[in-house]
Parts: structure tokens; sequence; C-alpha cells
């Protein structure tokens, strides 16, 4: 196993005579403030891979919903498919699906897209399954057809499950976007490996890893606070 | 025509990646014999990792688990543990420790410990927590002390959601357990990241045996998971939708794919 060596040599700056902090590899503030700028693409590129996966899951999760609303039987097998994706490992899904799409974004989104469906296909089915009786048979009392009591009535009451499980598949898939550095997809797992032996380069990344999952968790959280004036507790 | 094509080299990568598990062959440089037989130090070396780091990981999570939800104290803990531990790379925690620790096989079953912590204990607190008061007290009130109320009313009545948890830390330990190679332990991850040694074949090969490991462990740690289940709790026969369908929550059990 060699580490990839190549990268230390842009990412480290050896220029001062002293042995500074970076040549004895400790955690350095200065250094960081210095190259944090290096960061900020790799940090978009990982949004991107986490944004554009989880709307993909979304909008197919969705729609597998909304048929396993319609024909109930289906649940079942939808969830065992989508379980077994989600239980396959991350790093071994990149190197499955390399022979097939090959290397970059797209591979990479696929693969985290597999992993969100599980959780908000279920969480989807679920929000529906807990609309109270009575305001569907409400909304059917005023005439509404089915397609109006589904899209006026039942999904707005099953936004908090839907937004629960948009928000585990978020975090989660920040965690996993990590890795698509294997399927050559970028993100902020790239630069982690480009130095691995640099403590202020693992925990930089690592914590910019964390602050884009609380951001994207509080920015849905923000969302769903604005579209659903009614849920807001009166303080 | 041209998608005959594609369909019969993807089909030929993947049937040589097989052929990579069952065979061995010269590396990408030469000199050095890759894959077949060559494999099984890899997986030993891939199942101690995972063994090691799931016997700590229970040691610690399962008596914590108990005591916090004996003694009902840890509602925040339970949810900001399995909050916060999705989202910290498992990539990042790996090299953490090496980088600061040292590259060493304990110092990776150190981190990976760490990862298969938050859902044992959160599903033990959690499954501690649901017991009813009812049960509890009708059990005090036969006069069992603190301790026999855990060892004879709340962990039997809580070892479905605890092997629950186990079962998710395995998935998860195998999972992580490929980035070995990055602790400088030599695992199963060492032929999907370092493709440039064990070729396309060895890479792809050995993603099919590592995505086949961790299904053969979901479905066997089911299967115990279903054993360990007392009798009076086991439903005639649970259907694939309730054993994968609850709906995540938030604040509730941890399930986290790796």
């Amino acid at each position: 196993m060699s580490p990839p060596t190549l990268a230390q040599v842009t990412i480290r700056d050896r220029t001062s005579d002293e042995p500074s902090c970076v040549a004895q590899n400790g955690f350095c503030p200065d250094w960081i403030r210095d190259h944090i700028g290096d960061y900020m693409a790799p940090l978009l590129r990982h949004l991107e891979l986490t944004v554009v996966s989880v709307l993909a899951g979304f909008v197919i999760a969705f729609a597998l919903a909304l048929l396993a609303h319609r024909r109930r039987w289906l649940t079942g097998p939808i969830t065992g498919i989508t379980g077994v994706m989600y239980t396959i490992p991350s790093l071994a899904l990149f190197a499955i699906l390399l022979p097939i799409t090959g290397f970059g974004f797209v591979t990479g989104v696929i693969a985290l897209t597999s992993y969100n469906l599980l959780v908000i296909f279920r969480n989807i089915v679920a929000g529906l399954d807990n609309v109270p009786d009575a305001a569907k048979d409400a909304a059917t009392g005023m005439g509404m057809t089915d397609r109006q009591r589904l899209w006026q009535v039942e999904l707005p009451l099953a936004i908090p499950e839907i937004v629960a499980g948009v928000r585990v598949a978020t975090t989660t898939t920040v965690g996993l976007a990590a890795l698509a550095f294997i399927a050559g997809a970028g993100g902020l797992g790239q630069q982690i490996i480009t130095d691995i032996v640099f403590k202020s380069n693992i925990v930089i990344a690592s914590v910019l890893c964390i602050l884009l999952a609380a951001a994207l968790d509080l920015a849905i959280l923000a969302v769903q606070r604005a579209a659903l004036p009614w849920r807001r507790v009166p303080v | 025509m041209t998608s005959a094509i594609v369909l019969a080299s993807v089909l030929g990568e993947f049937s040589d990646g097989l052929d990579f598990l069952f065979h061995e062959r010269e590396s990408v440089a030469g000199g050095v014999q890759v894959g077949g037989s060559t494999m099984w130090p890899l997986l030993g070396k891939h199942l101690e990792v995972v063994g090691l780091a799931m016997l700590f990981a229970i040691l610690v999570a399962v008596p914590l688990g108990l005591y916090l939800g004996h003694s009902g104290r840890g509602d925040f803990a339970a949810s900001s543990i399995s909050n916060v531990g999705r989202s910290v790379p498992a990539i990042a925690l790996v090299l953490f420790f090496s980088s600061y620790l040292g590259l060493s096989l304990i110092n990776l079953v150190f981190a990976m410990t760490l990862l298969a912590i938050p859902p044992i204990f959160t599903n033990t607190y959690v499954g501690v927590r649901q017991v009813e008061d009812d049960i509890v007290d009708a059990a005090r009130g036969m006069g069992l002390s603190g301790l026999q109320i855990v060892r004879k009313v709340q962990l039997p009545l809580a070892l479905p959601l605890v092997f629950g948890g186990v079962r998710t830390s395995v998935v998860n330990v195998i999972a992580t357990a490929t980035l070995g190679p990055f602790a400088g332990v030599l695992t199963l991850g060492d032929p999907i990241i370092n493709a440039s040694v064990y070729g396309e074949a060895g890479r792809v090969g050995t993603a099919m045996l590592v995505a086949a490991l961790a299904i053969v462990a979901e479905i066997l740690f089911a299967a115990l998971q279903r054993a360990v289940t007392p009798a009076a709790l086991r439903p005639p026969r649970r259907s694939l939708r309730e054993r994968l369908g609850a709906p995540a929550r938030l604040h509730q059990v941890a399930d986290t794919p790796t």
C-alpha cells in the first residue's frame, strides 16, 4: 500500500527555514488560515454531490411512494430492494459502478442516490399512512377526487415525516460523499487523501464536512418552518 | 449494436473481477502474486478488525445503554450521539486516529469501535426505555432489586433492539474496515483503494466480495435478532416490510449506511 504522496508537495509549504508547525505536522491555525481557500472548491463539489443526490433520491423515492400508496402490495418489494442497496458498503458500490459508468461525478451521484431511496421512501409511505382517517373522510365529503385529496390533504399533512426523512438522508449523504473520491467524483474526501498524514489537512476537511451537514440540516429545517406556518407553536 | 458491445465489456469486467477472486495472477507492475488464495490474509485481517471493534463496542455500549436506560438519564445523549455520528465521515475518523496515534491495527480498531458504539448504545437505550413502566413496577413489587430488574426484565425485553443495533454496527464496520489501508492495515479495502497494484479486476472483484459480505452479515444478524427475541414477543412471521420498514426518526434508533 502506497499512500498518495505526490500531492504533499503542493499542499505543504516548506519555504520557512526554522522547523515550522507544518514541518512538525502539528495542528496549525496559521496554515489553515492561509490555505482555507484551497478547500472551497472541494467543499462546493461536496455540496453539489449531496444536493444532486438527495434531490434525485427524493424524486425517485417520491414516485415509488406514490406508486406504493396506490398499489399497497408494492411496498414490500420496494422496501426490500432499496434495503439491499442500502446495505452495500459505499466504497464497494463506488468501485462496482466504475466499469458501468466510469470515473466521475455521475458515478458518485448514482451511488449516493441509491442510499437515499430507502430512508425517503419509507418516510413518505409512513407519512401518508399516518394521515388521520377523519381528514381523509372530510376531504372526500367535500367532494374532492382521489387526486385532489392526495395532493391537497394527504401530502401536506405528511410533510413533517417526509422532511424528517430528507434530513436524515442529507446528513448521511454528506458523510458518505467523503468516499466519493473512489469514484473520481471529488469532494472533501479527495482533499483529505491528498495528504493523509498531515493533521491540519485531515481536521479541516473533516470539520468542513460536519459543518456542511449541520448547515444543510438547519436549512431544511428553516424551509420546513416557512412552508408549514400552521405547525408553528406559539410560545 | 453499440450498447451490446458496451454490455459485453461491462460483463467482461465483472467476470474478470470474479476470476480475480478465485485465481491468483501477477500484479499490474509484476513480481507479486495477487488475487485467489492471496485474498485469504486480507479477508482474515478484515474479519479480525471487525470482530475486535464489535467486541469493544458491545462491551462499552450495552452496559452504558442499560445503565442510562434503567436510570432514565440520557435522553439527550441518546439522540445527539446518533445525530452527530451520522455526519462524521468514517474516513475522517480513521485518518484522524492514525495521524494522531500512528498507523497500527489497534488505532484502526479504536476508530471503528467509536463508529460502532452509537447504533448499539442508542438501540439499547431505546430498548430499555420502551419497556412499559407497569412491567418494571410489577417486578419491583415482586421484590426484585435494581440489578435483577435490569437482568431479568429490561435486558430480555430490550434484546431484540440491542441486536438490531449490533446488526447495524456490524454492517457499518464491515464497510468501514475497507478503509484499513489508510491506517496501514491491509484489509479487503486494499485492492479497492490500490487498483494500480491489483488492477481493475481486483478492484471490482473485491468490491463485490465486500458487498456480499455485508449482505450476508445483515441476513445472519437479522436471523440472530429473531432468535434472541423472547418467545412471547416473537411475532408469528415478520415480513420484510416490517423488518426494514420503520420510518427514520431524527431522535430514534440509529441506522446508517456506510
